[in-house]
């Protein structure tokens, strides 16, 4: 069975005071999912996290401007969700974001390893209008 | 950051007053531990039992808590962690780093 087809689309100043709002979206949609078998709590966490790393990553690679904004955009179709996050910001290179070592903990680097760990496939392109974060999930 | 301390044999307990620990409010969480490390208040325990989201950030926050209290001879423990931010210390193996306890009571008597 699929899931129906569902698409929400937020615009939040570049303000990290808006996470909060960020990743309760993506929990309220694992905990509404028509069909998931697998842990639900688990995926509401896993989204919220994936969400609130994707857009505080967006938020810091952007130059302070009260003006500027990130957008998130939620998709799922046919059992897969796809995230992505456009932001205006100078960009990175995420093959060169090596993977951290776990036995060597440091304070930063940990929210892409989420992502990557957590979701089933990350890209990262640079746009000539801005850049975007696009991430898959079977669900 | 929303948070209570208190004193209690020795030890300074923080209980983050917050549902959600993430890039808002992680530098604030992290900029009041080394305040408390650098006045010499190193035995540290955060109860984290209000907490029902830790992000990277929040780890982070904890982390470097953890390092400066342990480069000046001192500690840093956790209590109160639910089945979530376990899962997170877990996926990150910082529970091989920091002493997770179930509650004050055992952090108190082990540590003691």
């Amino acid at each position: 069975m699929c899931n129906p087809i569902l698409q929400v689309d937020v615009i939040i100043p570049t303000q990290t005071k808006y996470l909060d709002l960020i990743g309760s979206i993506g929990e309220h949609i694992a905990k509404d999912l028509d069909h998931f078998s697998g842990d639900r709590e688990a995926l509401a966490y896993h989204l919220n996290l994936v969400l609130t790393e994707a857009t505080t990553n967006a938020i810091k690679h952007t130059p302070p401007n009260p003006k500027d904004t990130v957008r998130i955009s939620i998709h799922i179709k046919d059992n897969e969700l796809n995230i992505k996050v456009y932001d205006h910001g100078l960009g990175f290179d995420l093959e060169a974001v090596s993977l951290p070592d776990l036995n060597q903990p440091k304070e930063n680097g940990m929210g892409l390893y989420f992502i990557r760990t957590l979701m089933d496939s990350v890209t990262y392109t640079k746009q000539t209008d801005g850049n975007v974060l696009e991430i898959t999930k079977r669900l | 950051m929303n948070s209570t301390l208190e004193k209690m044999k020795g030890y300074n307990i923080i209980s983050v007053k917050e549902e959600r620990i993430d890039a808002h409010n992680s530098g604030d969480l992290k900029a009041y531990i080394l305040h408390l490390i650098e006045l010499g208040e190193t035995q540290l325990i955060i109860d984290l039992e209000k907490v029902r989201f830790i992000d990277s950030s929040g780890l982070g926050a904890l982390l470097t808590g953890y390092k400066h209290a342990a480069a000046k001879s001192g500690k840093l423990s956790l209590v109160g962690c639910n089945q979530q931010v376990l899962a997170m210390f877990e996926l990150t193996r910082l529970n091989r780093v920091f002493e997770i306890y179930s509650d004050l009571n055992e952090a108190i008597e082990t540590e003691a």
